[in-house]
Order: structure tokens, then sequence, then C-alpha cells
């Protein structure tokens, strides 16, 4: 999306009055984002997406007040062991005797937190080692790109489980694994972006002016290829949600802190499984499908309107 | 290789649109060149290909001696031991030598494919791994083939009817079976397939790969039984990622002049899209596959744990636990290896199939 080049003038013309570069560049910006609500609207799959996430960040946000502190707890647990669902626990109860629909509250908010956290690192770096390996070229960037393709070539999820063993059971593990994990292909993304725009004719005219490294990558650069880093950001989240979940199952997550993976761990350990305790094994992983599609659906829509020759619904 | 390959590239258009069966081995035209650049493209690819190994050597030995815990400790755990006896199991795993003088002989013997011997198992890692590669390559190998045309027919039939019911409804739902976590899919398929739920039957095994005390045919189809469940949950959650890229690709091939070219000569759609769409939209699959095929060793850690197969999958999880450290670095090696060996074919292969490609 070269949005922040278009000198779309139908924003500066609203008034009479000449207005300062700023209020004209914030008048743009607004109505390119404007445009771009526009077309993402037309993504079906898009708004679908986005409204479970908005509906599921207000239930994790609204946790404590639906779900209560003492429902995590073991020893204040309420119910019997492993009860079937009723209209006091309408998805029946742990080994625990603690009520399921109140952990999968509770596990929200860690999914969530997880996935935008790790995601957010993943994305952080593959967007500075992309910028800087297509800004400076030389032996900088073929040193980088060298690590990034021996990233890209690691089993993920095989380099993940390796770091959380490694490393002390916290979500800080889990974090730092799946974003230390899951960054190269978006480095190596931003970095043919970073490219493409290093190549146009003002940039060339920025350094003529004096432009340093640092303002061109910042000031150039970086807005160019932030829809990208945006769409990619939205699809790291999901697949960081699923590791986070797997990690989880694995019993590598943190076992102090409620999560949809380790419910389905303790699931699992309880004897859920062999004795068809269907209503204790399906809602944790409904979850965890239920988001991490809706990210994919963002990330696809988004994806789509910033490059449309990727088709309606590609 | 530049400069070279565009001899083979001028060529292009034509061999494209002549469909697969000129697609084949790049160039008659000017051959003795372009063999010549595409013998340095290999090495280059090899040399790539050698370096990363060695870099992934490195990590195995360094990345799980960071695991906290003593693993001579661990393997005594519960027995009364003197520490003259502790002291001889490391001598006996090596563990006494200075931290470089085991990199090195791990490096050495790494080469012969000798990767010590495990401590849980007392046995070399090599035999542990031998044993259970079967195993995992029956599983994930039959899940790849049918994921794989699965996911390539889907995918053709889904972009040829772009826009289509059919398509967003295919779309929709491999993205929705895609973001399921394997791991639940297959214990909700235990739960109501083998166990039972309500009125429905438990009719496959809840796990592992054979009953025992069978022979011969019966054998096959036990092992076949028990096969059933595991594939189909890793059929189900794979399927989607082939399915999308062999449709986006094809979607970029509708607009092509060569299929306007076809549909001019009189050719059925059936016909242009078998015989001219499909095997040119089918290149950046063949990435995809090899990317799958070398996951395939590696791809079923969670799918063999739910299901206790008795594959690498499970065995990687098993000696984390210890920490079996050589049976661990044996079993990442041999993951990422399989990866890096299957990316190099798939360089290596890729511009026979299209000339076009002459990176």
């Amino acid at each position: 999306m070269t949005v922040h080049e278009t000198t779309d003038g139908a924003a500066g013309q609203g008034g009479a009055a000449p207005r300062s570069a700023r209020a004209l560049a914030r008048a743009r910006r607004l109505h390119a984002l404007a445009r771009f609500w526009r077309q993402y609207r037309s993504h079906r799959g898009g708004v679908f997406g986005l409204a479970v996430l908005v509906v599921i960040a207000l239930l994790a946000l609204a946790a404590p007040l639906l779900a209560g502190e003492e429902s995590r707890s073991v020893t204040d647990a309420t119910g019997g062991a492993l009860e079937e669902p009723s209209g006091e626990f309408l998805l029946g109860t742990d080994q625990f005797g603690r009520d399921v629909l109140a952990l999968l509250l509770w596990g929200t908010r860690v999914s969530l937190m997880v996935g935008l956290l790790a995601a957010f690192l993943s994305v952080a770096i593959g967007a500075l080692v992309g910028i800087t390996a297509g800004h400076f070229k030389g032996w900088y960037a073929t040193v980088v790109m060298r690590i990034t393709d021996w990233f890209l070539v690691m089993p993920t999820l095989v380099l993940a489980i390796a770091l959380s063993t490694v490393m002390a059971r916290s979500l800080w593990t889990t974090i730092l694994a799946i974003g230390v994990t899951t960054w190269p292909t978006t480095a190596r993304l931003v970095r043919a972006q970073t490219l493409a725009v290093e190549s146009r004719p003002y940039i060339e005219r920025a350094r003529a002016l004096g432009g340093g490294h640092g303002h061109i990558m910042a000031r150039h650069v970086l807005p160019n290829v932030m829809p990208l880093v945006l769409a990619q950001t939205t699809l790291v989240i999901s697949l960081a949600i699923l590791t986070e979940a797997t990690l989880a199952f694995l019993g590598l997550g943190d076992p102090t802190v409620v999560s949809w993976g380790g419910l389905l761990q303790d699931a699992r350990e309880a004897g859920a499984v062999s004795s068809g305790n269907w209503w204790y094994i399906t809602p944790p992983g409904l979850a965890i499908a239920l988001v991490a599609l809706a990210f994919t659906l963002c990330g696809r829509a988004i994806e789509s309107v910033l490059n449309p020759k990727l088709g309606v619904s590609r | 290789m530049s400069t070279d390959s565009t001899a083979a590239l001028v060529k292009s258009p034509g061999a494209a649109s002549d469909g697969p069966a000129e697609a084949g081995p790049s160039g008659r035209g000017p051959r003795s060149r372009s063999a010549a650049a595409y013998l340095r493209y290999v090495a280059g690819k090899l040399a790539g290909a050698a370096v990363s190994l060695f870099a992934v050597l490195v990590t195995s030995f360094f990345l799980f001696r960071m695991i906290p815990g003593d693993p001579v400790k661990h393997m005594t755990q519960g027995r009364p031991v003197s520490t003259e006896q502790l002291a001889a199991m490391r001598r006996e795993f090596g563990l006494d030598l200075p931290l470089w003088q085991q990199f090195t002989d791990y490096c050495a013997k790494a080469l012969t494919g000798d990767f010590g011997m495990s401590y849980q198992f007392r046995a070399p890692v090599i035999d542990k791994i031998t044993e259970a590669l079967p195993a995992t390559l029956l599983l994930t190998g039959t899940a790849f083939v049918i994921y794989t045309v699965l996911g390539i027919w889907l995918g053709a039939r889904s972009a040829w009817r772009g826009g289509k019911f059919g398509d967003r409804f295919g779309t929709a739902f491999a993205l929705t079976l895609y973001s399921v976590p394997s791991f639940w899919l297959g214990l909700l398929l235990i739960v109501t397939l083998s166990v039972g739920v309500g009125p429905i039957p438990g009719v496959f095994p809840t796990g592992g790969m054979e009953s025992g005390g069978q022979s011969g045919f019966a054998h096959v189809l036990d092992v076949a039984h028990h096969m059933v469940l595991p594939v189909l949950t890793l059929v189900a959650v794979e399927y989607a990622r082939t399915l999308l890229v062999m449709r986006s690709s094809l979607l970029d091939e509708m607009g092509s002049d060569y299929l306007t070219t076809a549909r001019a000569k009189g050719l059925r759609d059936d016909a242009v899209r078998r015989r001219h769409a499909v095997p040119n939209a089918l290149l950046p699959t063949v990435t995809l596959l090899f990317v799958n095929l070398g996951n395939t060793v590696a791809g079923a850690i969670l799918v063999e744990t739910v299901f206790s197969w008795p594959g690498l999958g499970g065995l990687f999880y098993q000696a984390l636990s210890v920490p079996d450290l050589p049976l661990v670095q044996g079993l990442f090696f041999l993951f990422a290896a399989a990866v890096i060996l299957m990316n190099t074919l798939a360089d290596v292969i890729y511009p026979l199939l299209d000339p076009r490609v002459g990176r």
C-alpha cells in the first residue's frame, strides 16, 4: 500500500484556508485509513474475524468480573470432580472440581497475551533484520540473511520445544521461544519490500539532501513496509497462539497459569480422553481454533486490501 | 549464473505454453553452456547445504547443554550410588572431558553417523533412531501422499471456479481445519471414534501401532486399522496449506495468454485445465511439497504423542524429559538435516522443471 506517497489532492482541498504541513499530513492519513476500512469491509471473512476478535477481547478483559478470582483456585473449588455439564456448571468441571467455563474465560487472557506479545517480538525482530539487511548491502546483509536462512530451515516446533526445555518454565519463556523461532519469514518479506522501496527515486532525493541511514530507514522505508508488517503480524499471532497451546499441551508452559493448551493437558492427564468426557476436551480446542481462525481471516483480508492482485479471497 | 541463464529465459514462453511435456530438462538449444551453468548452480546449493548442516551440528551440541539438571544424577535417581560410580558413569559417557574436547569428539563421530550412547536406553542413538524411523515414515509418508494429492486436486478445482460457492466454502473449510490444533483434533477423534460418545460406537484403537500377535496379511490390516485416526488427523490439519498455494498459483495463471490460445484452439475446458493450466501452476506447489517432505520426519511430534505412535516424535519428547543428551542431539540433527536436504533437492530440481528459473 503506497498510501503515504499518493498525492491525494482530495484531502488537502477540503478548506479554502491554507493549512500547515502537519495538518495536511494528518488529513491525508485519515483519508487513507478511511479508504482502507472501506475496502476491508468488503471482505466478509475479515469482518467476521474482526467481530470475533472484538468479542473475545472483551471477554478476556471482563474475565475477573465474569468468572471471579477464586474460580482458578484448586482449594476453593465448589463442584465435584469431572462433573457433566449442568445448570450450575455449563461446561462441567475439571478433576479438581473447578468450573471449566470459568477456566476457559481465564485462559482467554493468557492465550491472547502470549499470542500478541510473541507475535510482536517476532515481527519486531523480523522487521528490524529485514529493513537493515535491505538498507545496508554488502557483508552485513550477507551475514544476516545467512542467519535468517538458517533459522528458516530449522523445524520451528522442534526448535521452540528445545528452547522451552532449556529455559525455566514461564510465560516469558514461551513468548521468547515463539518469537525467536518465527521471525525469519517476516525478515525475508520485509527485506524484499525494502529493496523495492529503496530503488525508488525519492530515496535517492532524500539521500542527496543529506538524509542519513537512520532518517531514510525510519522516515521513508518504515512507513512503506508498515502495512506489510501489519498483515504479517496478524498472521503470526494465529501461529503464536497455536504454538503456545502446543507447548502448554506438551507440559512446557507455565504450570501456574490457566491456559487453553494447559487445560487440554490437564484433561488428558485426568483421563478425560479414555472416559469420553468430551465436554471437558471440546471447549478449549474450539476456543484456540476460533481465535487462530479469526486472526488468520483478518490477516488475509488486510493482505488482499494491500495487494489486490491476490484476488478477492485468495 | 544470471548471464548464462538468459538463454534459457528467452525460450521460456514457448516451453511454458506447451505444457508439462516440454517443461522438462532445461533447454535443448545452447545445452553445453546452460549445463555448465547448471552444474555451477548445483555446486553452490550443495555448498550452502553443507554449511547449514554444520551450523545445525554446532547448535545441536551447545543448545541442549543448557538444559538444567545433571543427566548422570537423573539416570541414577532412586538408587544409592557412590561418588566413584557417578565418576565412572561420567567417564563412560565422556562427560568428564573438557567441553571443547567433547565437541570435537562429537563432530568427528557424527560424520560417521555415530551420535553416541543413549543415556536412558543404554543403546547407540543411531539404533534407537533406525528402530523408530520406519514407524514415523509410514505414518507421515502416508499422510503426506494423501494431503498432497487432496490439496492439489481441491486447490485446482477451487481456483477454476474462483469466487463460486464451492470455492468459497472449500477455502473456508480448509482454513478452519488449518486453525485447529492437531493434538486437539486427535483427542477429539479418539473420544468420538475410539472411546465412543453416546450412540457412536468406538471402532478404532486408541493408540499404538499394532495389537500384536498377528502375522502376515492380518498384521498389515491391523497396522492400517491403527493408522486411520492419526493419518486422518495429519491430513485434516495439513491439506489446507497445499490447497491455498495451489489455488493462488492457479489463479495467477488464469489470465495468461496461453490459456486463451488453448481455448481458441477449441480445447475443452477440462483439457485446458488439466493439460495447460495445472502443470504450470504446479511449480510453486513443488517447492512446498519438498518443504513438507522435509518436515515429514519431525512433523508428527504431537500426533505421535497423542496416539502413542512408536515413532521419532514420541522418542524426541521422551528424550527431552530426561534429558537424554545424545538422543536429543541426534534427533534434532536428523530433523533439521531432513529439512535442509529436501530444500536443497527442491532448489536443484526446480530449474529442471521450470527453465525460466535460472537463479
